[in-house]
């Protein structure tokens, strides 16, 4: 990720000056301002607050840990999206700490590592990925001799916010799954005494990175979260809810197996297993790789890997959630007046018709209504951030 | 000069946590440790659970190799369960993981290894009117002209002078080992910027077919991207016309880029092709299979051993011959320290016995990493682009044989300097300009079989556990970038009872076995291996950097119960 984009810019140059050198007008700085604002979820009007404040004269410092991780979402955020937005994202801050792109090793990364939580002490942005193993002393990571836990509270120390970057960091991920043989944890059941957010997903998306990075240093605080500590301008709203794919869902439209007539149709993916109506995630929003596509749109059903202890709580894949509660558009006519019709209220009868309408369908599951992982955050659904930029 | 005791933790510009240790003497490595500092023990998480979830699970394993542990993972499901994929499946897998291929090597070149031999400030001095004259009498890549390289020129002077170094902070800038001109350097500069843009562009290909990447979705019995030309939400002519544009920006800049420069830096450092040759036997498990994996004769990058540097012959592989011993690592085995197991009879039980942490070294202990030891009929091998290339160079492979001859007459150099350092540097690039190549073959068969009517990504026969017998084992090989890759499962009543995978920084990172015997960078380490400046480890990033070290990958955990395992069916 961070590495110097082909327009490094100088001390003192404000990035407004900095873009105006290498071409890029006014108009165009504050209409990037204004797709920053979009992908945050945010008003308009608070474009003009974040071209101030990305008009900032040293790039701020940013150190980044990697513990017991699989490297995943340090990939995902070199594949961060427009290539031109994201040289500009990258430019903001000065990355003093990486191990995946850092020129020095050994004594001299470590050193790099002390001089940049000095210099900037208690202004350092700290982006963790991976998780924190505690099992038997934490001998089960160390770097540099010491153990990811001593490494960890050390860097968050200085730090004026922690990011924790992907499921390892967030709540431990895989390596935490059934039995979580390391004791692997999150930044979260570590550091207790600052702010620190969740950029959920294995990996996470990486537009959703650099956005976060970028609203904390316009705004000088973390975006608000949800209870489980992520973004509600990435985690507000459900897959399902999102999802292109909903109206085959209200329509009763199903893939019953891979390949499918059904599936070459683009119906939806519920019955193969999608977790789309318990997981929070941009993924249908912002989508992956430049906007290319995501899971669901490739045909495979979401595995819900934005929601703490998915491995656990939403394995088997392919089993299907218990059944999700609502009704389809083209069902609700019917229902709606059947329910009437029993001197019911519409929504109570028409829910619990529609249930066991559905519940007749599906052999005999156990009835629950969808059950997100965390309360469903009161937003309403920002504008497409995709359409924002154009 | 007395022996000096030296650590470089973390080894950085790699994947995952490597501590390298070593001694050095009148500028010369005499010995040297390779420890892996974590352990994640996937493979207990998997007991018990969906054998259709495994590729999830252990894709996991690593997100630079994003790709190829699902597939050895569905492999390994797809072969317990006599699951043939149809062949639009095997197709997409293989364009995949080409493509995983093609975009790692790049990035593994210019961001991973390149600083090594790349003096970024020395650029600064750069007459930019050379540059864009050695790099046209190279390349025909449009980016060649000397205002561009002016321009890069101009950034770079810039970003150094704002004080704020970032990455490239504490450098080795300026070490004498660093033999590259001005001109030289600049050129690569600006292909590291360059780079950063291509990867991301080409990688959508992952997108497309597996919605994502890193960690795109795969599926045991084929893929789920449904084809259907008439329709918006599947593989059709839009999505077919985004992939032959990927496949032809990766291969020109392969073929403009890549293969150019790492030829004209080779040039500087050609020393280096008798450095850190290490252990002299070579593995490929071979990949990209035409049809069904099945068929071992049928892969495009063939199967086979190389013993002693003998280029002679190729002997062939049989996994039988696999055991993994814990002489140096952190583990025990019911057996003693001594014991070697095959992959079907293997335990693990994590076992630290090093220092407490803070320590200083682990060299003074007999156990000093969490890699145990794979060995190939009790020896050493080393596996990755070098193996691979061998074994094809030696089974006179039609594409892989010009193309070493070719640039070992480029360079004008004999065969031997390929089993070195720099032999795997330059070895990974040959593989991926045939790579690149290849995935218009594979495209190509793949637009062919549509047309014909073929549409089918998935063999849903045996999807339902109710078909399943109630015991099956399955292997499923794989050889990814980094080297010889194999997973093995097996399930009892439809569920996974046991997982392993033995993987390529396994065997090239692996520590000292009860022989004595070193693993491939130990003994990289100490063949005929400078270090100029024992506080620099500049030479040692070098030769650990030419593995492409994946240490997430590497270091795996078996089911501790110790369960008997049955037979498994192996090609």
């Amino acid at each position: 990720m961070y590495s110097p984009s082909s327009f490094p810019w100088t001390e003192a140059e404000s990035l407004s000056q900095h873009l105006t050198e290498r071409g890029v007008s006014r108009r165009d700085f504050l209409e990037y301002c204004g797709g920053l604002a979009a992908v945050l979820g945010l008003p308009a009007a608070d474009a003009k607050r974040i071209a101030s404040a990305l008009d900032i004269q040293k790039r701020p410092s940013v150190v980044w840990i990697q513990l017991q991780e699989c490297t995943g979402c340090v990939e995902s955020v070199i594949r961060t999206a427009d290539p031109t937005i994201g040289n500009l994202v990258l430019d903001l801050i000065s990355l003093d700490y990486s191990h995946t792109l850092m020129a020095a090793a050994g004594h001299q990364a470590e050193s790099a590592l002390q001089s940049a939580m000095k210099d900037n002490f208690g202004k350092y942005v700290l982006v963790v990925t991976g998780s924190t193993p505690l099992s038997d002393d934490g001998i089960y990571l160390t770097i540099g001799g010491r153990t990811a836990k001593t490494i960890l509270e050390e860097a968050a120390k200085g730090a004026a916010a922690v990011i924790a970057v992907g499921a390892c960091a967030h709540w431990g991920s895989v390596q935490a799954a059934r039995p979580n043989p390391t004791g692997a944890v999150g930044v979260s059941a570590i550091i207790k005494d600052k702010p620190v957010v969740n950029i959920a997903g294995c990996p996470p998306i990486s537009d959703v990175v650099t956005a976060t990075i970028v609203h904390f240093l316009t705004f000088g605080r973390l975006p608000a979260t949800d209870s489980d500590g992520r973004p509600l301008f990435a985690y507000g709203q459900r897959i399902h809810d999102q999802c292109p794919r909903r109206a085959h869902f209200d329509a009763g439209q199903f893939v019953e197996k891979f390949d499918d007539a059904a599936a070459r149709q683009g119906y939806c993916l519920y019955e193969v297993g999608c977790k789309g109506p318990a997981t929070f995630s941009p993924c249908p929003i912002i989508q992956w790789n430049e906007g290319t596509s995501w899971p669901i749109g490739a045909g495979h059903p979401c595995i819900g890997c934005t929601e703490r202890n998915f491995w656990d709580t939403m394995t088997p894949f392919y089993d299907r959630l218990p059944d999700v509660g609502g009704f389809g558009v083209e069902r609700t006519a019917d229902i709606i007046g059947a329910a009437l019709a029993v001197g019911a209220t519409a929504g109570v009868g028409a829910h619990a018709i529609a249930t066991g309408i559905h519940q007749s369908r599906r052999k005999n599951l156990p009835v629950v209504d969808t059950a997100p992982a965390t309360p469903s955050p009161t937003v309403s659904p920002g504008p497409d951030p995709r359409r924002g930029k154009e | 000069m007395a022996m000096t005791k030296i650590v470089v933790d973390p080894i950085t510009r790699i994947e995952g946590h490597l501590r390298i240790e070593a001694q050095t003497e009148n500028g010369r490595i005499t010995n040297a440790w390779a420890s892996s500092t974590q352990f994640r023990g996937i493979e207990i998480i998997m007991q018990g659970r969906d054998p259709r979830d495994a590729w999830a699970f252990t894709q996991r394993i690593c997100g630079v190799c994003t790709v190829v542990h699902a597939v050895a993972s569905c492999r390994a499901v797809e072969d317990a369960l006599g699951i043939v994929i149809p062949p639009n499946a095997n197709l997409i897998r293989n364009m995949v993981h080409g493509m995983q291929f093609i975009q790692d090597h790049v990035i593994h070149f210019y961001h991973l290894h390149a600083l090594d031999w790349v003096d970024v400030v020395s650029a600064l001095k750069a007459n930019p009117a050379d540059t864009s004259r050695i790099a046209k009498s190279i390349s025909p890549w449009p980016n060649n002209s000397e205002t561009h390289f002016a321009q890069v020129q101009e950034k770079v002077k810039k970003f150094v002078a704002s004080g704020q170094l970032g990455i490239f902070t504490n450098g080795y800038w300026g070490h004498p080992a660093y033999k590259l001109p001005p001109e030289v350097n600049l050129l690569a500069v600006a292909h590291y910027l360059e780079a950063l843009d291509w990867q991301r562009d080409v990688i959508r290909l992952h997108t497309i077919f597996g919605g994502k990447n890193p960690h795109p979705n795969f599926l045991v019995g084929g893929m789920a991207c449904a084809i259907n030309l008439d329709n918006a939400s599947t593989i059709n002519a839009v999505r077919l016309d985004e992939i032959q544009g990927m496949i032809n920006r990766a291969q020109q800049f392969v073929e403009q880029v890549y293969y150019p420069d790492l030829i004209a830096i080779a040039g500087y450092y050609k020393e280096w092709g008798s450095i850190g040759g290490g252990v002299p036997n070579y593995m490929s498990v071979g990949e990209f299979p035409d049809a069904d994996v099945r068929d071992t004769s049928k892969l495009y990058f063939p199967r086979g051993i190389i013993m002693n540097k003998d280029l002679s012959k190729v002997l062939p592989y049989d996994h039988k011959k696999v055991k993994e011993y814990i002489t140096s690592s952190w583990y025990e085995y019911n057996d003693g320290d001594r014991a070697g197991l095959h992959p079907w009879e293997g335990e693990t039980k994590p076992k630290f016995v090093g220092a407490k942490p803070p320590f200083e070294f682990l060299q003074d202990r007999e156990k000093y990493t969490w890699m145990k030891a794979p060995r190939y009929d009790g020896h050493p091998m080393q596996v990755g682009p070098l193996a691979r290339m061998l074994v094809a160079f030696a089974s006179g492979h039609p594409d892989v044989k010009p193309m070493v001859l070719d640039l070992l007459a480029k360079l004008k150099v004999g065969p031997e300097v390929l089993f070195s350092t720099l032999g795997r540097t330059a070895a990974r690039g040959i593989e991926t300009v045939l790579l690149a190549r290849r995935m218009n073959v594979w495209f190509d068969q793949f637009i062919a079989r549509i047309k014909s009517g073929d549409t089918s990504t998935f063999n849903g026969a045996k999807w339902e556990p109710s078909t399943w017998p109630d015991s099956a084992d399955g292997y499923g090989y794989l050889d990814a970038p980094r080297g010889a890759l194999g997973h093995w499962v097996q399930i009892r009543d439809g569920k996974i009872a046991r997982y392993q995978c033995v993987v390529p920084s396994t065997w090239n990172c692996s520590p000292r076995d009860g022989e004595g015997q070193m693993g491939p960078y130990e003994a990289s380490l100490v063949d005929n291996h400078p270090l100029a400046k024992p506080d620099q480890p500049l030479e040692i990033l070098r030769t650990i950097h030419s593995f492409d070290p994946c240490m997430a990958c590497g270091v795996h955990v078996l089911d501790a119960t110790g369960a008997p395992i049955v037979d498994v069916q192996i090609q």
